[in-house]
């Protein structure tokens, strides 16, 4: 079973929620990646989504752009983070997911891309700009080597696509959260939880909420009503203000904690 | 009377594809969008209400008919074939784009949207983007890269008389590129009361099959003007290639026409070998940028590459899809002429014809000025004449101070 299903099955036996976070690879470096990752294991997360940084990341607001130039800077490319990914691998069972837009993707070739992610430990892949109708090749690619495809749901979705999304998504559904790129608002988008209900209607498939999502609160608001809570921005900008610090990859683990104990339920009383 | 247009291929097919390139490689906020905006087009280009608004539009307010005009003085100095100039510098806010703008803006408001946004890159689709939101009644936004507002200076201060607010874009090379990356981040988030008009034929389908349609009233044009000029089709149409609605908008009207060689001018920067350039079909590989794949100019990592182009209009890192499929089918040829090249055909055009080009257009007169004298006497050559000038006359005067040349 893929770690991510297994990860979502565990959950659900016991009324858990995913704590996701996500952060830019290479942002300020990879061995602070590979450390942050591991950091967020001990501190609860449950499954760790990786950036590939991209020179025109047209998905994401300013904090995920600056990251990304950080990482380019530095000299980031698909190739270096399959490596880190592989870092974590030999130490830690945690669930991974790639984030790439789908131009890098191409260019190693999807059926290379798939084994390579595969040999590194990695379960799944979200490509922002990689709606189901394009996927064709990308899906055909993972799925032969067992890597979880994982689609994108948005408020915009009418429910024919939806169910073209639900049908498609192996491992879960990202649900963004509101319209726009990513970055921290204030409040949880209204109509989250509709939104939720009618993929719940269409597929068993966990659904993640993602986009936006900045607090604690907000976290707990959505993980109320989905199987899982992404949060990206909020942590990268984490990252982006402790840079240069040696407390970097425990301070971030922290405020990742927060999340954690955000969304896990209640203890039963004693 | 003209013998009839012969049917062009009938592309893109209902993906949106142009044999492998073209698609919808965006976000899924923008799909439904996109798809509304594929139904509304097609809802429009079947009302006669609208079409004919869209003429009378064309007519009484860009100006259309541009001319097409034999070079006589151009064609005695190249030495070769007959040279004709179509004239779309000729078109109300001075290049081609308003073709696409005032068909853009009108299904826009059919479609009851409030406000509009544009990326521009040399700020002649930002302008004509300004004008046709302004005559409408629609709010207007332009995402602008910081290093094109400094080159461009004057489209942006007219951008803003119009009524635009022209939004810088400091991010990445600042050029349109970012522009693009910035007005589609816009769209995903005020995606309900917004139309994104894309200024080429680049992007998510329908935009390159919309923005060539809006555009293919310069081919049909030049055909029923040459036919009654010369009594023949031309045997050679040049047109400067950026994202390509300049190119796709003369050539697809004559696609059908075996005995039309077409050729597409790309910007060739400091020289393909510098790689400092945005030639994609000398320089890129197949990939994926703003919604569509195409030609990319791209590191070994599948990172876009920054660009050079002395035009900012030709200074992006893709081209439209349809465009790849000419390529790649041979049906176009696609060559590139270099800035240097660029500015020599800038001067003679200005002396040789009284019109002072848009450094885009200048690269389809240089390379007239290569191929003219390979051609025979008889032969006759269109050369789009894309945009006017007057926005590039302080980069050549910088350009001359800088060689000592007043």
């Amino acid at each position: 079973m893929n770690r991510i299903d297994a990860c979502f099955a565990g959950l659900r036996r016991h009324g858990g929620k995913a704590l996701i976070p996500y952060v830019t690879a290479g942002d300020p470096d990879g061995a602070t990646t590979v450390r942050l990752a591991l950091e967020f294991e001990k501190r609860g997360a449950d499954l760790v989504e990786l950036g590939v940084p991209f020179s025109d990341p047209l998905a994401d607001g300013t904090t995920i752009q600056r990251a990304s130039q950080r990482a380019l800077e530095g000299g980031t490319t698909l190739r270096a983070v399959l490596a880190w990914a592989a870092e974590i691998r030999q130490a830690s069972q945690i669930p991974l997911v790639l984030m790439s837009y789908v131009n890098p993707l191409l260019r190693m070739g999807p059926a290379a891309f798939a084994g390579a992610a595969r040999e590194a430990g990695v379960d799944g892949l979200i490509v922002p700009d990689l709606p189901p109708e394009e996927a064709g090749e990308v899906l055909a690619a993972n799925d032969a080597a067992g890597l979880a495809t994982i689609f994108l749901a948005a408020p915009t979705s009418p429910p024919e696509r939806l169910r073209l999304i639900a049908e498609a998504s192996r491992g879960y559904i990202y649900y963004v959260s509101l319209k726009g790129v990513t970055g921290a608002r204030t409040a949880l988008a209204r109509g989250v939880a509709d939104a939720v209900r009618s993929l719940r209607a269409l597929t068993p498939k966990p659904v993640a909420v993602g986009f936006g999502i900045a607090t604690p609160d907000q976290a707990a608001a959505a993980a109320a009503v989905a199987d899982g809570v992404i949060v990206g921005s909020a942590i990268v900008d984490q990252v982006e203000r402790l840079r240069g610090r040696a407390e970097l990859v425990e301070r971030v683990g922290v405020f990742v904690e927060g999340f954690v104990r955000a969304v896990r339920p209640a203890p039963p009383a004693a | 009377m003209p013998p009839s247009t012969p049917e062009a291929p009938v592309l893109p097919d209902r993906e949106g594809r142009f044999g492998p390139y073209g698609g919808k490689f965006v976000p899924e906020t923008l799909m439904a969008a996109l798809a509304e905006l594929e139904k509304a087009y097609g809802e429009a280009q079947r009302e006669p209400a609208f079409q004919a608004e869209l003429q009378r539009l064309l007519r009484f307010y860009a100006g259309r008919p541009t001319p097409l005009f034999f070079a006589a003085r151009m064609t005695a100095r190249f030495g070769g074939a007959r040279l004709y100039l179509k004239r779309e510098d000729l078109c109300h806010t001075g290049a081609h784009k308003i073709n696409n703008t005032l068909g853009q803006v009108l299904l826009a408001k059919r479609m009851g949207k409030r406000r509009v946004i544009a990326e521009t890159g040399a700020g002649q689709h930002g302008v004509a983007t300004a004008t046709a939101a302004a005559l409408m009644g629609l709010t207007c936004e332009v995402y602008m890269g910081t290093e094109d507002m400094r080159r461009q200076a004057l489209n942006v201060v007219r951008m803003r008389l119009l009524g635009a607010k022209v939004t810088p874009v400091d991010a990445g090379s600042r050029t349109l590129k970012d522009a693009i990356n910035e007005a589609m981040r816009d769209w995903v988030t005020n995606v309900g009361d917004t139309h994104y008009v894309l200024g080429s034929v680049l992007g998510a389908h329908p935009y390159p099959m919309m923005v060539r349609d809006f555009q293919a009233v310069i081919g049909r044009e030049t055909r029923e003007q040459i036919l009654e000029a010369e009594g023949r089709l031309p045997d050679v149409l040049l047109a400067c290639v950026g994202g390509g609605s300049n190119a796709i908008g003369l050539f697809h009207p004559f696609l059908a026409d075996g005995t039309v060689r077409m050729i597409g001018v790309e910007a060739g920067g400091l020289g393909v070998a510098s790689g400092k350039h945005a030639a994609r079909f000398a320089g890129g590989r197949v990939g994926v940028l703003h919604g569509s794949r195409s030609y990319v100019l791209q590191d070994p990592d599948g990172q876009i590459q920054i660009t050079h182009s002395v035009s900012a209009g030709l200074d992006y890192a893709s081209v439209g899809p349809e465009h790849a499929y000419l390529y790649e089918a041979g049906r176009v040829e696609y060559v590139s002429a270099t800035d240097e090249e660029a500015l020599r055909g800038f001067h003679l055009c200005c002396e040789t014809e009284g019109i002072i080009p848009a450094l885009e257009s200048a690269h389809a007169v240089a390379y007239a000025e290569r191929l003219a004298p390979t051609l025979p006497r008889e032969a006759v050559c269109v050369i789009n004449m894309s945009g006017r000038g007057d926005k590039d006359v302080q980069i050549v005067a910088d350009l001359l101070e800088e060689r000592g040349q007043p």
